[in-house]
């Protein structure tokens, strides 16, 4: 087991994956020489050739198509977009191509592209670089959506990502990069190695996408998140005093709802959680399903939490973004409701 | 052996620890270029986008068709305005480094392509930089202070706190909003100016993006509809060779200019020294000329060098060489300038440094009043609960219960709004 901090357990996950397998290849800006602006393609392309990793023209349109394109003839391309917040511009190549492509040929023409970006906020990095866009993508059909919440997630999913035959969009939530960030940000940053999810295997091991984790098991009440908001949720737990389970989602879709609703209906008591924007969100899709499946068991009205509905604010980063505060309060509320 | 293909993957012609080397670089001799009528056909300016137009020579003499014969007292004003420029990127990349700012965006080098630029147009006509052209928000006259208060994210600041630094607009002195986002502006900039010719105003627009922005479909975008509907807008193409770490090779600059793009869309092209103010004010008059006229757009690739960094956020020394600008062939915008009046006789390094010393003491004046509106670690402070405003004219229920929400979170102190050091970020 080595420690690895996120960025270097998604280098080692791309590193071992060119290694296996030499249909992978890596395309994005800066990803070659210089290995990413976080780092995480780093020492890539010296290792493995500037075939299989290369920089791209600054164009995610051309970059989601190119990898289509190459996907269709047969390589498993991983490709990076800086910041989630650039993605837009390749949309129309997730929405109507790459995610329908094995529908309309009746799985005569398949593109196992995986798709990484960073996302999120916590670094000052104003409206365009924070986004948490995830929603836009788990509600588009033939596109699996990730967010890992910590290194061995990190690794292990975005192998089984690349190794899988769909295509994937993988969200890194760039404030965890470097350390479990659990919303204070007067707090001094706290590293991976000293955390247990910051010892990773070198080596080859996967994680199973579909599959939620129960980070802490609780029995009073269940919170549903994924991303940095696991850790938030972690101190919020600490924060209200309350026994919750929390279950870090992992894969957005295709949804583990098998153990979302086991936990909800065992503790009756629900608290949804993302960064993104509410009105929308991921967790409206949570919220639905959680009813649809555990009304009986419900006890109190399920809450919440999530970025307000206005854009990332640059000045108003902490006011912003849904601390353990406000996760403790919706605790707090769902605790009180009977 | 059978013949088959390989990928070609772009690679700079030197990387770290290499001997600079620009010898890929076309240039022609001062005065060299053709300058046609404006009513030129695009398909006439092939030369025009291959050559390079420059007017200032190595021996600071002004020369050639494009010499756009300006005064002294002009050429002294765009000389202040480069220096301001400078002083304040300089200024503001201190202010970064010392914790005060969150980020910051240098235009070392490139001061040229949007002071000339910038003074060859008239006050109505519309600006869309993209996030390296302070010198036009300098040639316009914007107080300083504003831009300052707007990276400090203060009480003054134009945004109210929510965009970057550096993203600056100006409604009164005609510069859009500038985007986080790449090239998004270029066809904007033609849709402003297809609306100025639906109304029949006199009025053209220019836009400015990076020869590694013009890799986004935006570029395409904005080369087809100008050249559809002839849209009186000048598309300014600011080569300065680095997009981040990659060199304008993977831009697609390796076999053709990227003013050779022009003519293919049927817009004419052409090449210019980005750091000759003489050559760069005479290019954007002709094709502002051209496009007030009525006769079309004009595709402009300034040739310039990004002397600083990407961003504060970037390290190049990991990806060229440590000293390369040094090495680029066609110098500072602001020494050959301040060598051309010096040769004229209208200037002197003695006034020069006066005006310099001038330049610092206003530099320094303006962030200390700016810092009096307040910074991101102290007072005063703008009320996170105008977070909620401007996403709608109107203010929606939901946003309206979000605010009351956040507001008795700020009252019962459940919000931590105390200042956050910059540098504690992950």
């Amino acid at each position: 087991m080595a420690r690895m901090n996120m960025v270097q357990a998604l280098n080692s996950a791309m590193d071992v994956m060119l290694a296996r397998d030499p249909r992978v290849v890596i395309l994005g800006e800066d990803v070659g020489y210089f290995g990413g602006v976080f780092r995480a393609t780093e020492g890539l392309q010296r290792k493995h050739g500037e075939h299989r990793v290369f920089d791209t023209p600054i164009s995610e349109g051309g970059i989601i198509a190119a990898a289509i394109g190459m996907g269709v003839n047969g390589l498993k391309p991983v490709a990076e977009i800086q910041f989630a917040d650039y993605i837009y511009p390749g949309f129309d190549q997730v929405v109507s191509e790459l995610a329908r492509l094995r529908y309309r040929t009746a799985g005569e023409f398949t593109a196992p592209v995986t798709i990484r970006t960073p996302c999120g906020g916590g670094i000052r990095g104003g409206q365009t670089h924070s986004q948490s866009p995830e929603a836009i993508f788990t509600h588009v059909s033939g596109i699996k959506v990730v967010m890992p919440s910590n290194p061995y997630d990190a690794k292990g999913l975005l192998i089984s990502a690349i190794e899988g035959e769909d295509p994937v969009v993988f969200f890194e939530p760039k404030r965890i990069y470097n350390g479990p960030f659990d919303g204070d940000p007067h707090k001094p940053a706290v590293p991976w190695s000293t955390h247990p999810q910051g010892e990773v295997p070198e080596g080859h091991f996967t994680v199973p996408l579909s599959k939620a984790a129960i980070v802490r098991p609780g029995t009073v009440a269940t919170i549903l998140t994924y991303g940095t908001m696991v850790h938030v949720s972690e101190a919020a737990v600490r924060l209200a005093g309350i026994d919750a389970e929390i279950i870090d989602v992992r894969t957005m879709a295709p949804l583990d709802i098998d153990t979302v609703c086991t936990s909800v209906c065992r503790t009756g008591r629900c608290v949804v959680v993302h960064e993104a924007t509410l009105f929308g969100g991921y967790g409206a899709e949570l919220v639905a399903r959680v009813q649809e499946h555990c009304f009986w068991n419900l006890e109190a009205p399920i809450q919440r939490v999530g970025g307000w509905d206005t854009p990332y604010p640059h000045a108003f980063e902490w006011e912003y973004f849904p601390g353990p505060a406000r996760v403790a309060a919706a605790l707090t509320k769902v605790m009180e409701a009977s | 052996m059978t013949p088959r293909s390989r990928l070609h993957v772009p690679s700079p012609p030197a990387r770290p620890g290499q001997e600079p080397d620009f010898s890929y670089l076309a240039l022609s001799a001062p005065g060299a270029a053709h300058r046609p009528e404006v009513t030129v056909a695009a398909a006439d300016t092939e030369n025009l986008s291959k050559e390079l137009v420059r007017v200032l020579g190595d021996d600071h003499v002004a020369v050639g068709p494009w010499n756009p014969h300006l005064e002294p007292p002009e050429l002294q004003v765009g000389l202040r305005h480069m220096l301001l420029t400078r002083l304040f990127d300089d200024r503001m990349q201190r202010i970064q480094r010392q914790g005060r700012i969150s980020f910051y965006i240098k235009s070392t080098g490139e001061e040229a392509v949007a002071v000339a630029a910038g003074m060859a147009l008239q006050p109505g006509d519309m600006l869309f930089p993209s996030y390296r052209q302070q010198g036009l928000q300098v040639v316009r006259g914007r107080n300083l202070v504003d831009l300052m208060c707007q990276c400090l994210s203060n009480t003054h600041d134009m945004c109210k706190g929510r965009q970057m630094p550096i993203m600056y607009h100006w409604g009164s002195g005609n510069i859009f909003s500038i985007s986080g986002n790449l090239a998004t502006q270029y066809p904007q900039a033609v849709g402003w100016a297809m609306a100025a010719a639906i109304k029949g105003e006199d009025h053209i627009a220019a836009s400015w993006i990076g020869e590694g922005s013009s890799a986004e479909a935006d570029f395409h975008h904005a080369m087809t509809f100008a050249a559809v509907y002839q849209a009186p807008v000048i598309l300014n193409l600011v080569n300065n060779q680095w997009a981040i770490s990659t060199f304008q090779g993977v831009a697609g600059g390796e076999r053709r200019t990227f003013a050779q793009r022009g003519p293919g869309y049927g817009i004419p092209g052409i090449r210019v020294d980005g750091n000759d103010f003489l050559a760069v004010y005479a290019v954007t008059e002709w094709a502002a000329q051209r496009a007030r006229q009525g006769v079309g757009p004009t595709l402009i690739e300034h040739v310039t060098y990004r002397a600083a960094a990407h961003s504060t956020s970037d390290d190049p020394s990991r990806y060229r060489p440590k000293e390369e600008w040094k090495a680029w062939p066609l110098g500072d915008p602001i020494a050959r300038l301040k060598g051309h009046l010096i040769a004229l006789g209208e200037w002197s390094e003695e006034r020069h440094a006066r005006l310099e010393k001038e330049l610092e003491v206003q530099v320094n004046a303006s962030w200390k009043e700016a810092e009096s509106y307040g910074t991101l670690s102290g007072g005063p402070a703008l009320d996170p609960l105008t977070m909620f405003e401007d996403v709608f004219k109107d203010m929606p229920q939901h946003l309206v219960q979000q605010r009351e929400e956040m507001r008795a979170l700020l009252e019962a102190g459940t919000i931590d709004v105390s200042p956050v050091p910059l540098a504690q970020k992950a």
